[in-house]
């Protein structure tokens, strides 16, 4: 009897995720992540990585709108020193609506929007974008590998064939992660693009895992500490719930005309 | 008052009584925590003092949000990333809100469960019984509108959809959409409207949990045997419960702790597993996402609001009959209110004499049936409206109409009953026999 009912609300959890989402049908690999699992945490130095591959590459068509320059600094992200992160903010331009004018940014501002309205804004897209799926709508897949929001975004940089085709005076490149397999976006990395200072790998592959699990971090900047105080409130609610446990069998052994030794 | 004789409260200082003559409030904590509760209440009986709990949490969860909210269609997606990015331990209580809605509904639904399978909500039980649905209808809302609030994709997509069911109805479908939006479309208006009702809500459900407590503390708990406590005298009556306090508020924090325990592993690990990835982009009216899908815990309504289109001959019947007034779009509209309405109606509809489904033979297949039934549709829900999904949905969804429309007054008629224990305390002593379990311990010891 309660062994069914706590099954049912353990389908119902099962159940609960979404069984088609945005990311479509092309072929997401599972690729391995720092952060993945419970106690999987960011790689600061990939974190850099991928922030440089960001400013270098995706940033002349994408923003990241919503992502305070400051938190560059922020434990348990790029953790960049304060020096640096001020020169790193002093390299962009954002509109001040004070001045009605573009200036130099200061840390507390955010970094731009995309400069090509067709690209859309990266803040989000980790967490916007789903990789994994089903089986049949169960949710069965993202519970054990997340989401896959990021390996959504690696597999797609990394996913290009080098096919092109023209429609409508558009070129489409053929790439095996996005929906459809043809995509607007030209390839935007080659190996070597982008050079790292401690010697990283800087292959296609590499940079594009470095620049995914930056664009996670953009998406969830406190996933460090949210870990850690879960882990910390399950901890506390295991040795409560024991606690309580002895407390309760105690409380009843009378009632149930068993002797206290029984407890 | 009504209700299982027990000890009134009495007094004990002078501070007390000069409080008890003025205002009897200490009186009425009293009554509360020591009302005589059937000592033979299972695990199902813990899911009240969950929703207790998941009320207060998205109570307080969500005037701390309120107070970092913008419900502007222009601000109303960046102020919920300032909730995330700037405000102090702001991620942790969005994803509390969040997942505390998907908690509530998971304990709302095996309370729900609870009630079908025991019998509680019949006589004398049928105003908590309709209380608690009221309770359930106003959480569906208020948790529609709240998943407006964050103003993305689904946000924006969902509100139109089912905002366009009122639409359905005839002749005034259209004036009540345009009503309840504020507008010819969900824009500003309507979030600013959502956003009002979406914290005043709460409140309504909180006022209804008291009266839905007030009316079980009259009748006395249900229990699995389903037999009444004895209520000749204070003695017999004792014989058949324990004080709420402490006996059962131990057990029910024993059993929330695991609850949390679970709940904050998710939040702690997986706080997007509930939800869909297309609500992290903004609204956007221009651009439809493949696939609109309610959250989880609509699903199941959902499913049956889709399974009937205008190839069912039951909705051809209705609008042949009704001249074309009931069609396809309005009959699913119907059919999905009138799947909780039938819920409501479970007292009059079950016409057994005996309360729980334990020593109802027949019954327990059908009941467990319908809880498969539930879980179908939940799936079916998320599924394209295609086939084989469209039949399946059809099939599931008639089920569940069947089962509280024919099976419950038929059962009652055909069905023979197992006895029943003559009093709690005699089922009780069957779990735990009066002789200090011996005889039973020293059989499992062979």
């Amino acid at each position: 009897m309660i062994g069914k009912f706590t099954l049912s609300a353990i389908a119902a959890l099962g159940l609960a995720a979404p069984a088609v989402a945005a990311g479509g049908a092309g072929h997401v690999e599972d690729f391995e992540f720092s952060f993945e699992g419970p106690f999987g945490t960011y790689d600061q130095m990939q974190l850099q990585r991928g922030l440089k591959v960001y400013t270098e590459v995706c940033s002349a068509c994408h923003g990241l709108q919503y992502v305070p320059l400051r938190t560059l600094g922020d434990d348990g992200g790029p953790h960049l020193p304060e020096e640096q992160v001020r020169a790193y903010a002093a390299f962009w331009e954002v509109f001040d609506e004070e001045l009605d004018d573009f200036r130099t940014a200061k840390p507390q501002d955010h970094f731009p929007g995309s400069g090509d309205e067709n690209a859309p804004d990266l803040s989000l897209m980790a967490k916007a974008r789903a990789g994994f799926h089903g089986p049949y709508g169960l949710g069965i897949s993202q519970f054990f590998r997340g989401m896959g929001g990021p390996e959504y975004i690696a597999s797609l940089l990394a996913g290009y064939t080098g096919k092109e085709k023209e429609e409508a005076g558009t070129v489409f490149y053929e790439n095996t992660a996005f929906s459809g397999g043809w995509i607007s976006m030209a390839p935007p990395l080659e190996d070597g693009l982008v050079e790292f200072d401690d010697d990283s790998p800087n292959d296609v592959r590499a940079m594009s895992q470095d620049v995914a699990a930056f664009l996670m971090w953009t998406a969830e900047p406190k996933l460090n500490s949210r870990k850690e105080d879960g882990f910390v409130a399950v901890l506390f609610l295991i040795i409560l719930s024991v606690l309580l446990y002895l407390s309760n069998k105690r409380l009843w052994s009378p009632i149930k005309r068993r002797g206290t030794d029984d407890a | 008052m009504a209700g299982i004789p027990h000890d009134s409260y009495e007094p004990s200082t002078r501070a007390e009584s000069w409080l008890h003559r003025r205002l009897p409030v200490l009186s009425l904590v009293y009554d509360t925590l020591m009302i005589p509760t059937p000592k033979n209440l299972n695990w199902m009986w813990i899911w009240g003092i969950v929703l207790s709990f998941c009320l207060g949490l998205q109570i307080v969860t969500g005037i701390v949000l309120a107070m970092h909210y913008t419900p502007h269609v222009d601000m109303a997606f960046a102020s919920i990333e300032h909730i995330m990015r700037n405000v102090n331990a702001g991620h942790m209580i969005r994803y509390a809100h969040m997942n505390g809605a998907a908690l509530f509904f998971i304990a709302v639904y095996a309370h729900i469960f609870r009630g079908l399978y025991y019998g509680s909500y019949k006589e004398p039980r049928e105003v908590t019984w309709i209380i608690g649905i009221l309770i359930f209808v106003l959480m569906m809302g208020t948790a529609f509108m709240g998943y407006v609030l964050p103003w993305g994709q689904m946000s924006f997509w969902g509100a139109t959809v089912i905002t366009g069911l009122f639409g359905a109805i005839p002749f005034i479908g259209e004036p009540i959409q345009t009503w309840l939006l504020g507008g010819p479309a969900v824009e500003n208006a309507t979030l600013n409207r959502f956003f009002s009702l979406h914290y005043l809500l709460p409140f309504i459900i909180a006022g209804l949990v008291v009266v839905h407590i007030w009316a079980f503390h009259t009748t006395g708990n249900s229990n699995p045997t389903g037999v009444e406590v004895r209520r000749g005298s204070r003695e017999e009556a004792r014989k058949d419960t324990v004080s709420f306090w402490p006996y059962y508020i131990v057990k029910d924090l024993f059993a929330l702790a695991v609850i949390l325990a679970v709940f904050f592993a998710v939040l702690g690990f997986m706080p997007n597993y509930l939800g869909h990835p297309d609500n992290y982009i903004e609204a956007n009216p221009l651009v439809t996402p493949a696939h609109i899908v309610p959250e989880w815990y609509f699903l199941p309504f959902y499913a049956i609001l889709r399974a009937f289109t205008g190839e069912v001959w039951v909705v051809q019947l209705a609008s042949f009959l009704t001249g074309g007034i009931i069609d396809a779009k309005f009959f699913g509209v119907l059919a999905m209110f009138g799947s909780i309405a039938v819920m409501a109606l479970a007292p009059w509809l079950d016409t057994s004499s005996v309360r729980s489904g334990r020593y109802r033979p027949m019954f327990k297949w059908w009941f467990w049936l319908l809880v498969i039934d539930f879980f179908v549709l939940m799936w079916l829900g998320a599924q394209p409206a295609e086939e084989p999904y469209a039949t399946f949905a059809l099939i599931a969804s008639a089920y569940w109409f069947f089962y509280f429309l024919i099976i419950l007054p038929l059962l009652g008629v055909i069905e023979k009953p197992l006895p029943t224990p003559d009093t709690i305390e005699k089922d009780f002593d069957d779990h735990y026999p009066p002789d200090g379990g011996a005889s039973a311990k020293s059989v499992a010891a062979e």
